[in-house]
């Protein structure tokens, strides 16, 4: 048995065409997307079925507002990335600092927006099966969404110290890639809870 | 490929102490340990997994012999209903989560980076993660022994059964926090199989060695690929399901409370859009290692490799249509029954083509009956059988005389332990030179090997017919007047015959790590990468990364005058 020839050493080697961490991230975006179909899938089956109220149309109102900060973060850590790959670091971190603070704008509305079904309306997740089916469906997001912003957030130190640069561009848009995921789920939810309930 | 000349000195093997791993670095037994425990290396962490899904196997064993020595007799009370309930929940929870997952998990990390070419995964302390997700699970689950009583004083082992239908799991049935525990277990377990099939699919499509192209690849690399996709889609469902369980249990949610509007078939449907899924992430890594020992002891190349290919694709998207066949009794209606046995019987395409080309890869071969290559030829044997009941059972009718009773017992166990089960004891017997320097005892290798296909066959052909005679599958005991007894007593014998045969590869596994012969680098003239390292491998696997321009790079490297690139 003799050894296999001998190639240029690991470093010297070309980069692989396809870089880690975009499959990786490609690949946590299908087990993710599996576990909000099933949710999609339970609200829709129970949409209707619910033995008491209150019902969608009777207490969801559209969240115009949280939806246009968070669809419009999407495109300030588009940016973001753009900035950083020009190497431009306070460019790079103005935008970052954007996009988080419209990320927790939209987590505020829901916030908002749970605060009055609860008190006003009195839907809570055991009120009914559109309470448990709601508040799991958005839920479930908003729990992507607060850890996107935990990932931001520590971007954001790394940045506010200086140590961001173009060198990094390539993490910083694999972590870009699983927030325009966030956004994309939260316009399945946007159609199929509330579109659907006016 | 340019090739050095064949020399046997200046190649590194086990027993040349400068190579020797990492693994074997002497220091204090907790500085050992400490290595294990924060060890990133691809190699460890799949010995790891493969460890613990050992140990779990015995633990999953014993409750099996348990449960076979309550059903020997008829009117037995040795065991109580409450606790056979536990036994048989815990016995399939262990068996697939905690025992053939780690399994199949470790092979894929010890195996596939070694075998593109790589020096480790592409995500090493995700691996690590993963492993540590996975050894938590078991203790979550287990944990529910001491913690499961919680303030109501009710069960000390989840008894929901491992499909845990609902309402079983609802607060008024599953008092205390066993099934919470179950739920935590699973879910926990879960979250680590997606962390490390985020990371084997990345290292497949990433980390190739220069040359190997994906049709270059080992078929097990190519099995592991499609596994690796299939854990993602359908573990996460699984996950969802026991999140909105959480939400019932603790926030009141009613997502399968059926006096609130909720759906148990909704819970059914979810939990096997997993569990079918599940059946085939398992067996594949059984087709993968078959895959790769058969050629090998058949001295001859794999039959049919494109087509191969083609069959692993296929089963990997018919089986994630085919969950409801475990649902005909539910009374789905005529068309859903008609769509789900079509599809489930179509799944036997593919699956028959592989049986072919593996028949095809040993016909004219010169073969060569060691104990990997026995293992492998019962896995064939036992595995067409388990096919034709599988047919049986996709057809609706059929299925409503049979569903829930014994002869789908045995039907499923022939899948689990008859296929999958033997082909991880025949890569065991494979790679554990690899792994360890060292080989398995042969002679002790064909007693376990005899001993167990002597019980499998006992047990489950057996229990084929008590199914047919209408034993239903979870009833802790019969009476005597049913006519099941003496083929309840052959079974559990079996059991015996099985649990003798383990002892004696754990022996086996313990006597060859001390005094087994030394493996050197490649014991059983193979041709895929992992072969060309030092057994064990150093941790960096490759001193440096390897070319190749065929499927079999050491055949190209035995034989430079007739390499395997002029037939691709």
């Amino acid at each position: 048995m003799n050894t296999l020839t001998a190639v240029p050493s690991f470093e010297q080697l070309p980069a692989p065409s396809i870089s880690r961490g975009r499959v990786g991230m490609a690949c946590l975006i299908v087990a993710e997307s599996a576990i909000f179909i099933i949710f999609v899938v339970a609200y829709v089956f129970y949409t209707g079925k619910s033995i008491s109220g209150p019902l969608p149309r009777q207490v969801l109102e559209l969240p115009i507002a949280g939806t246009i900060c968070l669809l419009s973060s999407s495109a300030t850590i588009t940016l973001a990335v753009r900035a950083l790959r020009k190497d431009r670091k306070s460019l790079f971190g103005a935008w970052w600092a954007t996009t988080i603070a419209l990320g927790a704008s939209f987590l505020f509305c829901t916030a908002g927006e749970w605060r009055k079904l609860i008190q006003k309306e009195g839907l809570t997740i055991s009120t009914n099966l559109f309470g448990t089916t709601f508040y799991s469906l958005v839920g479930l997001h908003a729990t992507h969404v607060v850890a996107g912003l935990t990932a931001l957030g520590v971007v954001m130190i790394f940045a506010l110290k200086g140590k961001v640069n173009r060198l990094h561009t390539e993490r910083i848009e694999v972590l870009a890639i699983y927030w325009h995921f966030v956004d994309v789920v939260w316009v399945v939810v946007f159609c199929v809870v509330y579109l659907l309930a006016s | 490929m340019t090739v050095k000349t064949a020399t046997q000195d200046g190649i590194p093997d086990g027993t040349d102490s400068s190579w020797v791993s990492e693994c074997d670095y002497p220091g204090t037994l907790l500085e050992r340990i400490h290595g294990w425990v924060i060890t990133v290396d691809h190699k460890r962490l799949g010995i790891m997994y493969v460890l613990l899904a050992l140990a779990y196997l015995l633990v999953g064993g014993v409750l099996a012999i348990l449960i076979r020595a309550q059903l020997a007799v008829p009117n037995n009370h040795l065991i109580s209903p409450q606790v056979f309930n536990r036994l048989f929940t815990l016995h399939g929870t262990t068996m697939i989560f905690l025992s053939a997952m780690p399994f199949i998990f470790g092979f894929a990390n010890y195996l596939v980076p070694l075998m593109i070419g790589a020096r480790d995964m592409a995500f090493p302390r995700l691996n690590a993660f993963g492993f540590w997700l996975t050894f938590f699970s078991g203790l979550l689950l287990y944990f529910s022994l001491i913690g499961g009583e919680g303030l109501s004083g009710a069960g000390t082992a989840p008894d929901v059964g491992w499909f845990a239908y609902s309402p079983l799991t609802s607060r008024a049935f599953s008092k205390g926090h066993s099934t919470d525990y179950w739920i935590l277990g699973v879910m926990v377990g879960g979250f680590g199989s997606i962390a490390t099939a985020i990371n084997i699919v990345t290292t497949i499509i990433t980390m190739r060695c220069p040359g190997m192209t994906l049709m270059k690849m080992p078929l097990l690399a190519w099995l592991y690929l499609v596994v690796g996709g299939m854990v993602l889609i359908a573990i996460s469902p699984l996950t969802a399901a026991q999140i909105m369980l959480l939400l019932d249990r603790f926030l009141g949610a009613h997502f399968f409370d059926t006096q609130a509007g909720g759906s148990a078939v909704l819970w059914m449907h979810f939990f096997w859009i997993f569990g079918h899924p599940e059946v085939y992430i398992l067996v594949l890594p059984a087709f993968a290692f078959a895959s790769e020992i058969i050629p090998v002891f058949s001295r001859k190349a794999i039959f049919g490799y494109p087509v191969m290919v083609g069959a692993t694709v296929a089963i990997g998207f018919v089986s994630l249509s085919v969950w409801a066949h475990h649902m005909f009794t539910v009374g789905l209606g005529p068309t859903a029954n008609t769509f789900f046995t079509i599809s489930t019987m179509f799944v036997a395409v593919p699956t028959g083509m592989k049986i072919f080309n593996w028949i095809a890869t040993m016909w004219g071969g010169k073969l060569i009956f060691a104990t990997p290559m026995l293992f492998s030829v019962g896995f064939l044997a036992q595995f067409l059988i388990a096919g034709l009941t599988g047919v049986m059972l996709a057809a609706a009718p059929f299925d409503w005389q049979l569903n829930n009773s014994y002869f789908v017992i045995a039907h499923f166990h022939y899948v689990i332990v008859g296929a999958i089960i033997f082909m991880i004891f025949a890569a065991i017997y494979y790679w554990f030179p690899k792994a360890t320097g060292r080989m398995l005892n042969e002679r002790l290798g064909k007693w376990h090997f005899y001993l167990f296909v002597i019980g499998f066959h006992l047990t489950f052909d057996t229990m084929h017919v008590p199914g047919i005679l209408g034993m239903p599958r979870r009833i802790y005991t019969y009476e005597a007047d049913r006519g099941w007894g003496t083929l309840n007593f052959i079974c559990s014998v079996g059991a015996l015959f099985q649990g003798a045969a383990l002892v004696v590869f754990v022996f086996n596994i313990i006597r060859s790590l001390q005094k087994g012969a030394i493996a050197g680098s490649d014991p059983w003239n193979a041709w895929t990468l992992e072969w060309s390292t030092p057994s064990p491998p150093p941790s960096y696997n490759f001193a440096t990364i390897p070319e190749v321009r065929s499927r079999r790079p050491l055949w190209d490297i035995k034989h430079p005058t007739d390499p395997d690139w002029n037939y691709e």
